[in-house]
Protein backbone atom coordinates (compact mmCIF):
# COMPACT_ATOMS: atom_id res chain seq x y z
CA UNK A 1 0.00 0.00 0.00
CA UNK A 2 0.88 3.64 -0.22
CA UNK A 3 4.68 2.47 -1.31
CA UNK A 4 5.07 5.93 -3.01
CA UNK A 5 5.11 8.29 -0.34
CA UNK A 6 6.55 5.51 1.98
CA UNK A 7 9.86 5.73 -0.57
CA UNK A 8 9.08 9.82 -0.51
CA UNK A 9 8.95 9.44 3.07
CA UNK A 10 12.53 7.39 3.10
CA UNK A 11 14.24 9.81 0.73
CA UNK A 12 13.10 12.78 2.67
CA UNK A 13 14.67 10.95 6.06
CA UNK A 14 17.64 11.20 4.48
CA UNK A 15 17.59 14.44 3.41
CA UNK A 16 17.46 15.33 6.66
CA UNK A 17 19.99 12.74 8.04
CA UNK A 18 22.25 14.21 5.62
CA UNK A 19 21.73 17.76 6.93
CA UNK A 20 21.98 16.76 10.72
CA UNK A 21 25.19 14.25 10.22
CA UNK A 22 27.34 16.15 7.41
CA UNK A 23 27.31 14.02 4.83
CA UNK A 24 26.63 14.47 1.05
CA UNK A 25 25.82 10.67 -0.94
CA UNK A 26 23.73 7.74 0.68
CA UNK A 27 25.04 4.43 -1.42
CA UNK A 28 23.19 1.82 0.98
CA UNK A 29 20.32 1.89 3.23
CA UNK A 30 19.17 -0.93 5.75
CA UNK A 31 15.06 -0.78 6.30
CA UNK A 32 13.69 -2.74 8.84
CA UNK A 33 9.90 -3.98 7.60
CA UNK A 34 7.84 -5.66 10.20
CA UNK A 35 6.10 -8.87 8.56
CA UNK A 36 2.51 -7.50 8.96
CA UNK A 37 3.77 -3.81 8.21
CA UNK A 38 1.59 -3.71 5.09
CA UNK A 39 4.39 -3.31 2.74
CA UNK A 40 5.10 -4.98 -0.25
CA UNK A 41 8.93 -4.38 -0.54
CA UNK A 42 9.47 -4.96 -4.48
CA UNK A 43 6.63 -1.98 -4.70
CA UNK A 44 8.52 -0.69 -2.48
CA UNK A 45 12.13 -1.31 -3.90
CA UNK A 46 10.55 0.27 -7.15
CA UNK A 47 8.86 3.44 -6.29
CA UNK A 48 12.44 3.91 -4.16
CA UNK A 49 14.40 3.49 -7.59
CA UNK A 50 12.02 5.85 -9.15
CA UNK A 51 12.01 8.63 -6.06
CA UNK A 52 15.63 8.46 -5.53
CA UNK A 53 16.37 9.47 -8.82
CA UNK A 54 18.54 12.91 -8.92
CA UNK A 55 18.71 13.15 -5.05
CA UNK A 56 21.70 12.23 -2.45
CA UNK A 57 20.57 8.72 -3.18
CA UNK A 58 20.54 8.15 -6.95
CA UNK A 59 21.71 4.68 -6.95
CA UNK A 60 21.55 3.44 -3.36
CA UNK A 61 21.01 0.33 -2.57
CA UNK A 62 18.53 -0.75 -0.51
CA UNK A 63 18.21 -3.69 1.19
CA UNK A 64 14.76 -5.11 3.23
CA UNK A 65 15.53 -6.64 6.42
CA UNK A 66 11.97 -8.56 7.42
CA UNK A 67 10.88 -8.70 11.54
CA UNK A 68 8.81 -11.52 12.19
CA UNK A 69 5.10 -10.39 13.48
CA UNK A 70 4.66 -10.86 17.32
CA UNK A 71 1.49 -10.66 19.19
CA UNK A 72 0.29 -11.33 22.87
CA UNK A 73 -2.71 -13.91 23.25
CA UNK A 74 -5.14 -13.14 25.29
CA UNK A 75 -6.11 -16.27 26.54
CA UNK A 76 -2.90 -17.63 26.83
CA UNK A 77 -1.61 -14.77 28.01
CA UNK A 78 1.77 -15.15 26.79
CA UNK A 79 4.07 -14.04 23.12
CA UNK A 80 3.41 -15.98 20.49
CA UNK A 81 4.72 -15.75 16.08
CA UNK A 82 2.21 -14.81 14.01
CA UNK A 83 2.60 -14.20 10.56
CA UNK A 84 -0.73 -12.10 9.63
CA UNK A 85 -2.94 -9.93 11.26
CA UNK A 86 -5.58 -12.02 11.28
CA UNK A 87 -3.98 -15.01 12.47
CA UNK A 88 -5.15 -17.58 15.22
CA UNK A 89 -3.23 -18.06 18.38
CA UNK A 90 -1.02 -21.23 17.30
CA UNK A 91 -0.83 -22.32 20.90
CA UNK A 92 -5.16 -21.84 21.81
CA UNK A 93 -6.20 -21.44 18.44
CA UNK A 94 -8.37 -18.28 19.41
CA UNK A 95 -7.92 -14.91 17.58
CA UNK A 96 -7.20 -13.00 20.97
CA UNK A 97 -4.22 -11.88 19.88
CA UNK A 98 -2.95 -8.47 19.43
CA UNK A 99 -0.41 -7.69 17.83
CA UNK A 100 3.31 -6.56 19.86
CA UNK A 101 5.60 -6.79 17.08
CA UNK A 102 6.76 -6.75 13.39
CA UNK A 103 4.53 -4.14 12.25
CA UNK A 104 7.19 -1.45 11.92
CA UNK A 105 9.19 0.62 8.96
CA UNK A 106 12.17 1.97 10.10
CA UNK A 107 15.48 3.18 8.25
CA UNK A 108 18.06 1.27 10.43
CA UNK A 109 21.17 2.40 8.90
CA UNK A 110 22.76 4.06 6.04
CA UNK A 111 26.18 3.50 4.26
CA UNK A 112 27.36 7.44 3.44
CA UNK A 113 30.01 9.33 2.96
CA UNK B 1 3.61 6.13 -10.18
CA UNK B 2 2.75 3.52 -7.34
CA UNK B 3 2.66 0.26 -8.87
CA UNK B 4 -0.02 -1.22 -5.95
CA UNK B 5 -2.61 1.90 -5.71
CA UNK B 6 -1.70 4.34 -8.23
CA UNK B 7 -0.60 7.02 -5.83
CA UNK B 8 1.65 9.48 -6.83
CA UNK B 9 2.98 12.93 -5.95
CA UNK B 10 1.27 16.67 -6.31
CA UNK B 11 -1.90 17.67 -7.27
CA UNK B 12 -3.42 18.10 -4.41
CA UNK B 13 -5.54 21.07 -4.07
CA UNK B 14 -7.56 22.30 -1.05
CA UNK B 15 -10.35 24.69 -1.55
CA UNK B 16 -9.47 28.73 -1.02
CA UNK B 17 -5.85 28.22 -1.44
CA UNK B 18 -4.50 29.09 -4.67
CA UNK B 19 -2.87 26.16 -6.59
CA UNK B 20 0.69 25.23 -6.54
CA UNK B 21 0.83 27.71 -3.03
CA UNK B 22 1.62 24.25 -1.10
CA UNK B 23 3.46 21.45 -2.71
CA UNK B 24 2.19 18.17 -1.77
CA UNK B 25 3.83 15.78 -0.81
CA UNK B 26 6.13 18.15 1.59
CA UNK B 27 9.63 16.89 0.25
CA UNK B 28 10.77 19.39 -2.03
CA UNK B 29 11.45 18.69 -5.72
CA UNK B 30 15.28 19.81 -5.72
CA UNK B 31 17.85 18.32 -3.97
CA UNK B 32 18.76 18.60 -0.62
CA UNK B 33 19.82 22.07 0.83
CA UNK B 34 23.74 22.51 0.54
CA UNK B 35 24.15 24.01 3.79
CA UNK B 36 27.59 21.99 4.58
CA UNK B 37 31.18 22.97 3.29
CA UNK B 38 32.05 20.55 0.67
CA UNK B 39 35.53 19.32 0.37
CA UNK B 40 36.71 18.73 -3.08
CA UNK B 41 38.76 15.93 -2.04
CA UNK B 42 36.07 14.41 -0.37
CA UNK B 43 34.07 14.52 -3.90
CA UNK B 44 36.52 13.41 -6.16
CA UNK B 45 36.96 10.14 -4.02
CA UNK B 46 33.47 9.57 -4.59
CA UNK B 47 33.97 9.69 -8.56
CA UNK B 48 36.82 7.73 -8.05
CA UNK B 49 35.03 5.09 -6.06
CA UNK B 50 31.38 3.87 -7.25
CA UNK B 51 29.20 2.47 -4.71
CA UNK B 52 30.38 -1.27 -4.69
CA UNK B 53 28.44 -3.80 -5.65
CA UNK B 54 27.78 -5.91 -2.85
CA UNK B 55 27.01 -9.94 -4.20
CA UNK B 56 23.01 -10.06 -3.02
CA UNK B 57 24.29 -13.21 -0.29
CA UNK B 58 26.90 -10.98 1.04
CA UNK B 59 24.38 -8.45 1.53
CA UNK B 60 22.04 -11.38 2.99
CA UNK B 61 24.73 -12.24 5.60
CA UNK B 62 24.88 -8.45 6.85
CA UNK B 63 21.40 -8.48 7.85
CA UNK B 64 21.33 -10.62 11.10
CA UNK B 65 24.34 -8.44 12.93
CA UNK B 66 21.79 -5.66 12.47
CA UNK B 67 19.47 -6.27 15.28
CA UNK B 68 22.41 -7.24 17.57
CA UNK B 69 24.34 -4.38 16.74
CA UNK B 70 21.53 -1.84 18.29
CA UNK B 71 23.31 -1.26 21.48
CA UNK B 72 26.32 0.73 19.42
CA UNK B 73 27.32 3.77 18.99
CA UNK B 74 25.83 6.24 16.12
CA UNK B 75 28.83 6.08 13.87
CA UNK B 76 30.18 3.05 12.11
CA UNK B 77 33.23 3.29 10.38
CA UNK B 78 34.53 0.47 8.12
CA UNK B 79 31.89 -1.57 9.40
CA UNK B 80 29.18 -3.80 7.09
CA UNK B 81 29.80 -3.12 3.29
CA UNK B 82 32.40 -0.56 4.00
CA UNK B 83 34.36 -3.92 4.67
CA UNK B 84 34.57 -3.55 0.80
CA UNK B 85 37.35 -0.74 1.01
CA UNK B 86 40.73 -0.54 2.61
CA UNK B 87 39.68 0.90 6.46
CA UNK B 88 40.69 4.09 6.46
CA UNK B 89 41.06 5.07 3.29
CA UNK B 90 37.34 5.21 2.37
CA UNK B 91 35.37 7.80 3.12
CA UNK B 92 32.23 5.85 3.53
CA UNK B 93 30.77 5.39 6.98
CA UNK B 94 27.85 3.30 8.58
CA UNK B 95 25.32 5.36 10.40
CA UNK B 96 22.32 4.19 12.37
CA UNK B 97 19.43 6.20 12.56
CA UNK B 98 16.64 3.97 13.43
CA UNK B 99 13.74 6.28 12.11
CA UNK B 100 10.54 5.37 11.54
CA UNK B 101 9.54 5.79 7.97
CA UNK B 102 6.14 7.65 9.05
CA UNK B 103 8.02 9.47 11.83
CA UNK B 104 7.86 12.64 9.30
CA UNK B 105 4.19 12.29 9.13
CA UNK B 106 3.46 11.28 12.50
CA UNK B 107 5.42 14.73 13.54
CA UNK B 108 2.56 17.06 11.54
CA UNK B 109 0.06 14.25 12.93
CA UNK B 110 1.15 15.45 16.74
CA UNK B 111 1.01 18.67 16.25
CA UNK B 112 -2.35 18.94 14.37
CA UNK B 113 -3.82 16.79 17.81
CA UNK B 114 -1.81 19.03 20.09
CA UNK B 115 -3.69 21.84 18.25
CA UNK B 116 -7.16 20.30 18.47
CA UNK B 117 -6.74 19.50 22.60
CA UNK B 118 -5.86 23.02 22.82
CA UNK B 119 -9.42 23.99 21.45
CA UNK B 120 -11.22 20.97 23.32
CA UNK B 121 -12.29 19.76 19.68
CA UNK B 122 -12.91 16.11 19.24
CA UNK B 123 -11.97 14.95 15.87
CA UNK B 124 -12.60 11.49 13.95
CA UNK B 125 -11.00 10.11 10.78
CA UNK B 126 -13.69 8.23 9.11
CA UNK B 127 -12.66 5.54 6.67
CA UNK B 128 -14.43 2.92 4.42
CA UNK B 129 -14.75 1.86 1.16
CA UNK B 130 -15.96 4.12 -1.24
CA UNK B 131 -19.40 4.08 -1.55
CA UNK B 132 -20.31 2.92 2.07
CA UNK B 133 -22.31 6.19 2.47
CA UNK B 134 -19.42 7.82 4.49
CA UNK B 135 -21.02 11.35 3.39
CA UNK B 136 -24.48 10.46 3.62
CA UNK B 137 -24.04 9.51 7.75
CA UNK B 138 -21.96 12.44 7.91
CA UNK B 139 -25.08 14.60 6.35
CA UNK B 140 -27.99 12.88 8.57
CA UNK B 141 -25.55 13.07 11.66
CA UNK B 142 -24.81 16.98 10.93
CA UNK B 143 -29.28 17.11 10.95
CA UNK B 144 -29.58 15.29 14.16
CA UNK B 145 -26.84 17.05 16.10
CA UNK B 146 -28.76 20.28 15.13
CA UNK B 147 -27.59 23.65 15.24
CA UNK B 148 -26.64 23.85 18.81
CA UNK B 149 -23.53 22.18 18.33
CA UNK B 150 -20.43 23.16 15.57
CA UNK B 151 -19.61 20.64 13.24
CA UNK B 152 -16.75 20.98 10.92
CA UNK B 153 -15.80 18.68 8.55
CA UNK B 154 -12.81 17.93 6.26
CA UNK B 155 -13.87 16.11 3.32
CA UNK B 156 -10.88 14.26 1.24
CA UNK B 157 -11.68 13.04 -2.47
CA UNK B 158 -8.93 12.70 -5.43
CA UNK B 159 -11.41 15.00 -7.41
CA UNK B 160 -14.32 17.03 -7.56
CA UNK B 161 -15.77 19.03 -4.58
CA UNK B 162 -19.37 17.38 -4.62
CA UNK B 163 -19.34 16.41 -1.02
CA UNK B 164 -18.10 19.51 0.41
CA UNK B 165 -20.75 21.08 -1.18
CA UNK B 166 -23.00 18.28 0.18
CA UNK B 167 -22.09 18.74 3.36
CA UNK B 168 -22.55 22.50 3.17
CA UNK B 169 -26.02 21.49 2.06
CA UNK B 170 -26.58 19.71 5.34
CA UNK B 171 -25.45 23.38 7.69
CA UNK B 172 -21.73 22.68 8.25
CA UNK B 173 -18.84 24.21 7.31
CA UNK B 174 -16.76 22.12 5.00
CA UNK B 175 -13.40 22.03 3.61
CA UNK B 176 -12.43 19.66 0.70
CA UNK B 177 -8.94 18.50 -0.09
CA UNK B 178 -8.51 16.99 -3.42
CA UNK B 179 -5.39 14.76 -3.59
CA UNK B 180 -5.24 14.87 -7.30
CA UNK B 181 -3.52 11.31 -7.56
CA UNK B 182 -2.42 10.47 -4.25
CA UNK B 183 -4.82 7.84 -2.30
CA UNK B 184 -4.87 8.93 1.17
CA UNK B 185 -5.39 12.26 3.07
CA UNK B 186 -1.93 12.70 5.33
CA UNK B 187 -1.30 15.02 8.50
CA UNK B 188 0.27 17.93 6.55
CA UNK B 189 -2.87 18.50 4.36
CA UNK B 190 -5.08 18.30 7.37
CA UNK B 191 -2.95 20.50 9.13
CA UNK B 192 -3.19 23.22 5.89
CA UNK B 193 -6.81 21.96 6.35
CA UNK B 194 -7.50 23.53 9.85
CA UNK B 195 -5.95 26.42 9.23
CA UNK B 196 -8.00 26.96 5.98
CA UNK B 197 -11.38 25.37 8.53
CA UNK B 198 -10.66 27.92 11.74
CA UNK B 199 -13.22 25.20 13.43
CA UNK B 200 -14.68 26.91 16.65
CA UNK B 201 -13.66 25.71 20.39
CA UNK B 202 -15.06 22.64 21.66
CA UNK B 203 -16.49 21.55 18.40
CA UNK B 204 -17.17 18.53 15.87
CA UNK B 205 -14.47 17.88 13.51
CA UNK B 206 -15.16 15.09 11.08
CA UNK B 207 -12.42 14.08 8.38
CA UNK B 208 -13.61 11.98 5.74
CA UNK B 209 -10.66 10.24 4.71
CA UNK B 210 -10.55 8.81 0.75
CA UNK B 211 -12.38 5.97 0.08
CA UNK B 212 -10.23 3.49 0.45
CA UNK B 213 -9.70 0.81 2.65
CA UNK B 214 -5.98 0.14 2.23
CA UNK B 215 -3.44 3.22 2.57
CA UNK B 216 -5.19 5.51 5.04
CA UNK B 217 -4.79 2.92 7.83
CA UNK B 218 -1.05 4.38 7.72
CA UNK B 219 -1.77 7.55 8.26
CA UNK B 220 -2.28 9.42 11.37
CA UNK B 221 -4.10 12.83 10.88
CA UNK B 222 -4.25 13.40 14.51
CA UNK B 223 -7.92 12.18 15.33
CA UNK B 224 -8.95 10.61 18.71
CA UNK B 225 -10.15 7.69 16.88
CA UNK B 226 -10.00 6.21 13.44
CA UNK B 227 -13.87 5.18 12.61
CA UNK B 228 -14.20 2.23 10.04
CA UNK B 229 -17.51 2.53 8.18
CA UNK B 230 -18.68 -0.67 6.76
CA UNK B 231 -21.96 -1.03 4.94
CA UNK B 232 -23.93 -4.10 4.87
CA UNK B 233 -24.07 -4.58 1.06
CA UNK B 234 -20.67 -4.89 1.62
CA UNK B 235 -19.35 -8.43 2.79
CA UNK B 236 -18.98 -9.56 6.47
CA UNK B 237 -15.42 -10.73 5.35
CA UNK B 238 -14.34 -7.24 4.58
CA UNK B 239 -12.50 -7.16 8.04
CA UNK B 240 -10.50 -10.23 7.51
CA UNK B 241 -9.79 -8.60 3.56
CA UNK B 242 -8.35 -5.42 4.85
CA UNK B 243 -6.97 -6.06 8.08
CA UNK B 244 -4.92 -3.13 8.45
CA UNK B 245 -7.48 -0.70 8.67
CA UNK B 246 -10.14 -2.39 10.65
CA UNK B 247 -6.30 -2.86 13.35
CA UNK B 248 -5.96 0.56 13.62
CA UNK B 249 -9.73 1.75 14.12
CA UNK B 250 -10.88 1.94 17.19
CA UNK B 251 -14.81 2.13 15.95
CA UNK B 252 -16.85 0.35 13.50
CA UNK B 253 -20.08 1.53 12.15
CA UNK B 254 -22.42 -0.84 10.24
CA UNK B 255 -23.93 1.22 8.32
CA UNK B 256 -27.23 0.60 6.01
CA UNK B 257 -28.68 -1.71 8.07
CA UNK B 258 -32.25 -0.73 7.02
CA UNK B 259 -31.07 -3.23 3.78
CA UNK B 260 -30.61 -6.24 6.08
CA UNK B 261 -33.69 -8.23 5.43
CA UNK B 262 -33.09 -7.99 1.65
CA UNK B 263 -29.85 -9.53 2.09
CA UNK B 264 -27.74 -12.48 3.29
CA UNK B 265 -25.47 -10.13 5.27
CA UNK B 266 -24.55 -12.05 8.56
CA UNK B 267 -23.84 -9.51 11.53
CA UNK B 268 -22.53 -11.52 13.94
CA UNK B 269 -20.02 -13.02 12.16
CA UNK B 270 -18.80 -9.59 10.71
CA UNK B 271 -18.35 -8.59 14.42
CA UNK B 272 -16.56 -11.68 14.89
CA UNK B 273 -14.49 -11.09 11.99
CA UNK B 274 -13.83 -7.57 13.02
CA UNK B 275 -13.01 -8.68 16.20
CA UNK B 276 -10.71 -11.24 15.10
CA UNK B 277 -8.20 -8.04 13.92
CA UNK B 278 -9.29 -6.25 16.55
CA UNK B 279 -10.17 -7.43 19.73
CA UNK B 280 -10.97 -3.86 21.39
CA UNK B 281 -13.04 -2.55 18.50
CA UNK B 282 -16.59 -0.58 18.99
CA UNK B 283 -18.70 -1.86 17.07
CA UNK B 284 -22.21 0.39 16.45
CA UNK B 285 -24.91 -0.45 14.10
CA UNK B 286 -26.66 2.20 12.30
CA UNK B 287 -29.23 3.47 9.28
CA UNK B 288 -28.55 7.22 8.08
CA UNK B 289 -31.79 6.92 6.36
CA UNK B 290 -34.47 4.74 9.10
CA UNK B 291 -32.69 6.49 11.55
CA UNK B 292 -32.12 2.96 13.71
CA UNK B 293 -29.42 3.65 15.60
CA UNK B 294 -28.37 7.01 14.96
CA UNK B 295 -29.21 7.70 19.10
CA UNK B 296 -26.72 5.49 19.79
CA UNK B 297 -24.18 7.11 17.52
CA UNK B 298 -25.50 10.45 18.49
CA UNK B 299 -24.55 9.64 22.31
CA UNK B 300 -21.43 8.24 21.93
CA UNK B 301 -20.00 11.56 20.06
CA UNK B 302 -21.96 13.94 22.54
CA UNK B 303 -20.06 11.97 25.20
CA UNK B 304 -16.63 11.90 23.37
CA UNK B 305 -16.89 15.80 22.75
CA UNK B 306 -17.78 16.64 26.43
CA UNK B 307 -14.55 14.40 27.19
CA UNK B 308 -12.42 16.83 24.43
CA UNK B 309 -14.35 20.15 26.33
CA UNK B 310 -12.76 18.83 29.49
CA UNK B 311 -9.18 18.31 28.81
CA UNK B 312 -9.02 21.84 27.80
CA UNK B 313 -11.42 23.20 30.65
CA UNK B 314 -8.73 21.60 32.75
CA UNK B 315 -5.85 22.73 31.08
CA UNK B 316 -7.04 26.20 31.27
CA UNK B 317 -7.37 26.14 35.04
CA UNK B 318 -4.12 24.48 35.59
CA UNK B 319 -2.69 27.47 33.46
CA UNK B 320 -4.78 29.81 35.26
CA UNK B 321 -3.86 28.56 38.82
CA UNK B 322 0.15 28.66 37.34
CA UNK B 323 -0.25 32.33 36.45
CA UNK B 324 -1.99 32.90 40.10
CA UNK B 325 0.53 31.60 41.85
CA UNK B 326 3.03 33.53 39.94
CA UNK B 327 1.08 36.40 40.52
CA UNK B 328 1.18 35.39 44.15
CA UNK B 329 5.05 35.59 44.14
CA UNK B 330 5.29 39.06 42.49
CA UNK B 331 2.79 40.41 44.93
CA UNK B 332 5.20 39.18 47.79
CA UNK B 333 7.96 40.55 46.69
CA UNK B 334 7.24 44.18 45.90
Amino acid sequence: MHEMSLAEGIVQLLEDQAKAQDFSRVRQVWLSIGELAGVEAEALAFCLDVVSRDTLADGARFHFVRQPGTGWCLACSQSVAIHARFDACPLCGKHQVQVTAGDEMRVSELEVE
Amino acid sequence: MCTVCGCSKGNVKIEGRAPGGVKFPYRPHHAHAHDHDHDHDRHHHVHAHPAPAIPAEQAAEHQPTLSQQAGGAALHYGQGAAHAHAPGLSQARMVKIEQDILSKNDGYAAQNRQWLRDRGIFALNLVSSPGSGKTSLLAETIRQLGRDTLVYVVEGDQQTSNDAERIRAAGAPAIQINTGKGCHLDAHMVGQALEQLNPADDSLLLIENVGNLVCPAAFDLGEAHKVAILSVTEGEDKPLKYPDMFAAADVMLLTKIDLLRHLDFDVDVCIANARRINPKIKVLQLSSKSGDGMDLWIDWLLLEMNDAQLVKQREVARLRQQIAALEQRLQERS
